[in-house]
């Protein structure tokens, strides 16, 4: 069971003045569903892409289990918010990118991604070209291409930012359902306050200047619907509403109003 | 006073409503500038049977004033023949040859020509092109050498390249090939600057390799912009074939024109002027025919 951890991370970027990121520390453990939140240019991209190994922190570490991260790696499947898919190939040949470059003969690709595809509810999508797909299609089908890579974790930066509230409610769930039929660690960016809460086991609330986490907040609603109570019903729990009202007031700190 | 409450909204609407419909194929953005370019949005039927039509009045006014002329004996047939006349020659030419080979002969030595040069010039140009568009390095030895190559007509090059590699096929495809090396190399080399960060990331954190990366995300991202550069280059090489045909050639579209000129044969110069255009007509539309089968995603993301 890997643990992914990001230590006293500072990152300043080139002709930037101040830190983007100023000291920060992040553990995620497999089975944990991290959901970062915070204003717009806190810095929750910049400590994903860390995590994910798409940049080197000006100091601190990041690392897993001791061994550093250098660069991006199959143990770390990323979901973008633009979902990223390729284009040129189907979405069953997006799914089975990463078992393709890990030299998976065809027929195993095939068969592997049309599981993967039926998990993430698009069991007819496989022959279908990208740009024949709706937003929420190909976010389902760039998560499915993520989990293709068996990763040990799952790195999502706004993955339901670009989708209507509709199809969000249900990514969301289906977010929950993969998380707990998968054995992974989830680390997750969100605007949505409900969305944090809903989703997180922990939900670390950034603020800017220099970016940083201010606040962590334990919550156990998600594993209330793996357990089977409906979203609904978890809602309109009075600990949800005041959970919702105590994170909205943690993002807005300081900020006037 | 009564100014003030004019309404304002309008004078824009009505500007805006005709512009959009009025995207013609000359409103297409520069086809080397932007890699992804397709097609603008169709125009509207009415607009677009116009500008049709029109072309195909022009057309038709420009032939019959040129049978006109002939007719009338206004110039002497030396200079300009009959549209009969050409016509006629096509078929003469196409049955029995002139200067030696059918005009099926020659054109199928230039065409070789033209696509032996073709393959030469993408072997070296989009190896160039991802260079230039992958690494400084890349960029700092290869934009000063095309761009100094890529304004030099064919003919200027033409004695150097006798000079140095004789008279026989080679210098024929070569002087092709430099003309199509600058249109191939630098739209491969818009084609992967313009790749996607994201997409690149994307496969990385799949576990690909930097060698897969680029087999697997930046050449199929290039490939529209690549095509572009190889429909950009198929013209350029196709208008440099009759400076080419120039070296001691002894059959060729090009060198039919040339001979005929010589004998004052304006006919076949004239009919050979008119295979030149159609042949480079139907290249472009093949090409595009290849574009929309081979990148069906360009445009669309
Ligand atoms: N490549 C970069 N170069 C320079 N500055 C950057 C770069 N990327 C981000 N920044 C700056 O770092 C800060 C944090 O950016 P980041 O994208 O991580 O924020 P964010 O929390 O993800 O914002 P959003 O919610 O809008 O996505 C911002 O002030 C931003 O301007
Ligand atoms: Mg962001």
């Amino acid at each position: 069971m890997p643990t992914l951890s990001l230590n006293q991370v500072t990152i300043r970027y080139d002709g930037e003045p101040r830190p983007a990121i100023g000291s920060t520390s992040l553990t995620l453990d497999t089975g944990d569903f991290v959901v970062l939140t915070g204003r717009s240019g806190c810095g929750k991209t910049s400590l994903l892409n860390v995590a994910a190994g798409f940049i080197t922190p000006s100091s601190g570490t990041a690392g897993i289990d001791g061994r550093s991260i250098t660069t991006p790696g199959a143990d770390r499947a990323v979901v973008f918010q633009n979902d990223a898919l390729f284009p040129w190939l189907s979405a069953r040949d997006n799914v089975s990118f990463a078992l393709r470059m890990r030299g998976v003969p065809k027929a195993e690709r095939d068969r592997r991604a049309d599981e993967l595809l039926e998990r993430v509810r698009l069991p007819k999508a496989g022959g279908k070209a990208v740009w024949e797909l709706s937003g929420g299609m190909r976010q389902r089908v760039g998560l499915a291409r993520a989990l293709a890579a068996d990763p040990d974790f799952l790195l999502m930066d706004e993955p339901l930012g670009a989708l209507d509230a509709l199809t969000r409610e249900r990514m969301q769930t289906l977010l929950l359902d993969i998380w707990a039929g998968a054995n992974v660690g989830v680390l997750m960016v969100t605007h949505g306050i409900e969305e944090a809460l809903l989703l997180g086991t922990r939900v670390a609330v950034m603020a800017p200047d220099p970016g940083r986490i201010v606040r962590v907040i334990e919550t156990g609603f998600g594993r209330r619907y793996v357990a089977g109570e409906p979203v609904r019903s978890i809602k309109a729990d009075k600990d949800f509403i005041a959970g919702r009202a105590e994170l909205a007031d943690a993002i807005f700190d300081g900020e006037p109003a | 006073m009564s100014a003030l409450f004019r309404p304002m909204a309008r004078p824009d609407l009505e500007r805006l409503a005709p512009f959009d419909t009025e995207l013609s194929d000359h409103d297409r953005p520069d086809a080397l500038s932007v890699p992804w370019s397709r097609p603008a949005p169709e125009p509207t039927r009415s607009k677009r049977w116009s500008a049709r039509w029109i072309s195909v009045a022009t057309i038709i006014v420009v032939l019959a004033a040129w049978a006109l002329t002939a007719a009338l004996g206004i110039v002497s047939p030396v200079f300009l023949p009959s549209p009969a006349a050409v016509a006629a020659k096509f078929v003469s030419v196409a049955t029995e040859g002139f200067v030696d080979s059918t005009l099926l002969e020659h054109l199928g030595v230039s065409l070789a020509r033209v696509f032996a040069a073709l393959i030469a010039s993408l072997i070296v140009g989009v190896p160039v092109g991802i260079a230039i568009g992958m690494s400084t390095v890349g960029r700092g030895i290869f934009d000063p050498l095309l761009e100094f190559l890529r304004p030099i007509p064919p003919l200027a090059y033409l004695p150097l390249i006798i000079i140095w590699f004789g008279i026989g096929e080679p210098s024929k495809v070569l002087v092709i090939a430099i003309a199509m090396l600058a249109p191939i190399a630098l739209s491969t080399a818009a084609g992967v600057k313009g790749v996607n960060r994201e997409r690149i990331n994307a496969a990385r954190s799949l576990g690909a390799t930097r060698r897969q990366v680029l087999a697997h995300v930046v050449l199929p991202s290039a490939l529209p912009s690549i095509l572009t550069g190889l429909r950009i280059a198929l013209g350029a090489g196709w208008t440099t074939l009759v400076a080419a045909e120039l070296i001691a050639a002894t059959q060729g579209l090009g060198f039919m024109i040339q001979s005929a000129a010589q004998f004052l044969v304006t006919d076949v110069v004239i009919m050979g002027i008119f295979v030149i255009a159609g042949v480079a007509f139907l290249l472009e539309f093949v090409i595009r025919r290849i574009e929309a089968v081979l990148v069906p995603w360009a445009g669309r993301d």
